[in-house]
């Protein structure tokens, strides 16, 4: 059963959003690190990019499979996770914490009201 | 065991063959500055441990000539021995290509014979052999798309429409091409949805990019729609012929609608692939894209054959010379082996013996889409998954029956993809031993799952670290 953390907000593609002020940092979730397998090689932005709600922010590159990671929210790029470079493996160790993506500073909090709480989330795994 | 590297079964000063000092000086044809200091490091081995090496490594490989080989998509049918008693003769096999053309008349005669085999089989008005793969005939026929709207006047068009089922070349062909991928979802049934290709079309559109029968097995019931939405907004149809295997003799892709293709030469007609290659990408065309294949093309002018450069509206050379001649002169002999008739039950029998296989183990594992295929099937790993066994599990321990895996993980919209291609070629009885043992595995997946992510314990290495291979690849020697 996949780890579905109460407090976060879910995306369809299966990211996570964690909000925090006017910040929001994002990540993918566990279901997906598992559907996915050992993660081998990431593309991320760079701080000061921004990013569009909905389009491609980036890449996450599996044994079996490359797939496009679409941001939930849009926003200006404020840090990216360096040290997932290194050891991509943390996404699937700790998907929710060290393994986090990008953090932005939000451009549009409505965009908010159209994300997943954790329950509509597991709905859509189940 | 492992089998040594060549350079570590190297011994200082051991020799092969002899070779006598040379009676000539030798010539100082290089600057000192680039000269060697110092031999290359190369392995030092005797001829029969040259050849000991090579013929281990070859019995530790899983190949076509050693075992049933279902890899869904590769058609990866027996290879006919004739085809290299026929490309060995010398009259081939030292042919050089800037020999003079009246020089090599048989061997150009191949490449005719071979384009009018192709034109029938593929229904269109021409071809070219020249593509050496089939990534490379999909950007050929591209660029023949795209200067064919160049050539009337009509800029202004980059997309391409594929469906979500496509294989993973197609919407690398498209970037690499410079146009812009637009990908359609697939109807419930895994099939091409017109209505949704409707609502893409339109004044942008370079055209659409199709395998038909889909990488799902099944075949585009809607394809003639489709073609007439697609033209209807100037577009052009592309056929990815990776699947051609079921069509043969049955149906032709120009009477589907398309209008311009490439054939495998190392998929449909028996030429090696997969490690043994190299492939053969041929693109066929209507009349309409003709001018724009690349050049040269081989050609019949009265009593003697040619090669045609004079094609003003080509879109250039996209391989060396003429392509892979020693795959055509391969897929010649097996296309007139097989005869008409012949290659119309190639596509029967690859067509019945997918569904067999499909019949058999429908009630094991899980059938997605479809209560029908022709050469392929796809089932899913959905059932065993939730028992903990994944579709990797599977296809690893079928290397212990000494057959190889199934395509897995694709295509992309199905869960737990494992996708079977038995091809013509097997007999009933090498399918019944498939059968039973992808029926034992279910069992397994059931009553001793831990054990399938052990597999495969009989192979000549066990289970491989592919993350840590892609993470940290190591792929050159170093000496100790």
């Amino acid at each position: 059963m996949a780890n579905v953390p109460q407090e976060l907000k879910y995306t369809e593609d299966h990211e996570w959003v964690r909000v925090e002020g006017d910040t929001a940092t994002f990540g993918i979730t566990d279901y997906a690190q598992g559907e996915l397998g050992d993660v081998v090689f990431l593309e991320l932005p760079d701080e000061g990019d921004d990013v569009k709600q909905h389009e491609t922010f980036g890449s996450i590159e599996a044994v079996k499979t490359v797939a496009d990671l679409f941001a939930p929210l849009s926003g200006e790029v404020l840090a990216v996770n360096g040290s997932l470079e290194d050891e991509p493996e943390t996404i699937n160790k700790d998907p929710y914490n060290a393994g986090w993506l990008v953090k932005i500073k939000m451009s549009k909090t409505d965009e908010l009201d159209g994300l997943m709480d954790a329950e509509a989330y597991n709905q859509h795994i189940s | 065991m492992p089998e040594k590297l060549l350079y570590e079964l190297s011994v200082e000063g051991r020799r092969g063959v002899p070779m006598p000092s040379s009676d000539v000086p030798a010539a100082d044809t290089l600057p000192g500055s680039l000269a060697r200091t110092e031999d290359a490091p190369l392995p030092e081995v005797s001829e029969n441990e040259a050849v000991r090496h090579f013929v281990r490594l070859s019995t530790m490989n899983h190949h076509v000539d050693k075992g049933f080989y279902p890899l869904g998509s590769c058609t990866m049918k027996y290879n006919p021995k004739v085809n290299e008693s026929i490309v060995a003769m010398k009259e081939f096999a030292d042919v050089h290509p800037f020999a003079p053309t009246r020089m090599v008349q048989g061997a150009i005669r191949v490449m005719v014979e071979l384009n009018e085999a192709l034109k029938e089989i593929s229904g269109f008005a021409a071809c070219s052999l020249q593509p050496p793969a089939g990534a490379s005939g999909e950007l050929t026929g591209l660029m023949m798309m795209k200067k064919y709207h160049a050539d009337r006047g009509d800029s202004g068009r980059y997309r391409v429409i594929i469906p979500d089922s496509a294989h993973g070349t197609n919407p690398a062909t498209i970037a690499f091409a410079g146009c812009e991928v637009v990908e359609i979802p697939s109807k419930e049934d895994g099939t091409l949805d017109p209505e949704a290709i409707r609502d893409a079309v339109d004044e942008r559109l370079v055209g659409l990019m199709v395998t038909n029968p889909n990488t799902l097995g099944i075949f585009e019931s809607n394809i003639r729609q489709v073609a007439d939405i697609v033209h209807e907004a100037g577009g052009l149809m592309y056929m990815d012929g990776a699947n051609l295997n079921a069509l043969l003799g049955i149906t032709t892709p120009d009477a589907l609608g398309f209008d311009v293709m490439h054939i495998n030469l190392h998929k449909t007609f028996s030429t090696p692939h997969g490690g043994g290659g190299p492939g053969s990408g041929p693109v066929c065309c209507t009349e309409a894209l003709e001018p724009f294949l690349p050049t040269p093309i081989a050609a019949k002018r009265g009593d003697s054959y040619l090669l045609d450069w004079d094609r003003p509206k080509s879109i250039g050379k996209m391989h060396g010379f003429y392509g892979n001649f020693g795959m055509h002169v391969r897929a010649l002999t097996y296309i007139w082996s097989n005869g008409k008739n012949g290659l119309e039950d190639v596509s029967k029998l690859a067509i019945l013996n997918a569904n067999y296989v499909r019949a058999m183990l429908q009630d094991d594992y899980e059938l997605p889409r479809a209560d029908r295929c022709l050469h392929e099937v796809v089932f899913s790993a959905d059932r065993q998954a939730a028992n903990g066994v994944k579709a990797l599990d599977i296809a690893k321990r079928l290397l212990d029956f000494g057959m190889h895996a199934p395509t897995v993980y694709f295509p992309l919209i199905v869960h737990e993809a494992m996708m079977i291609e038995p091809t013509e070629t097997e007999s009933k009885e090498t399918l019944d031993e498939f059968i039973a043992a992808m029926k034992q595995i279910a069992k397994e997946a059931i009553e001793t799952p831990e054990r399938l992510h052990e597999a495969p314990t009989t192979t000549p290495v066990r289970r491989l670290d592919e993350a840590a291979a892609a993470r940290n690849p190591n792929v050159r020697f170093t000496k100790a």
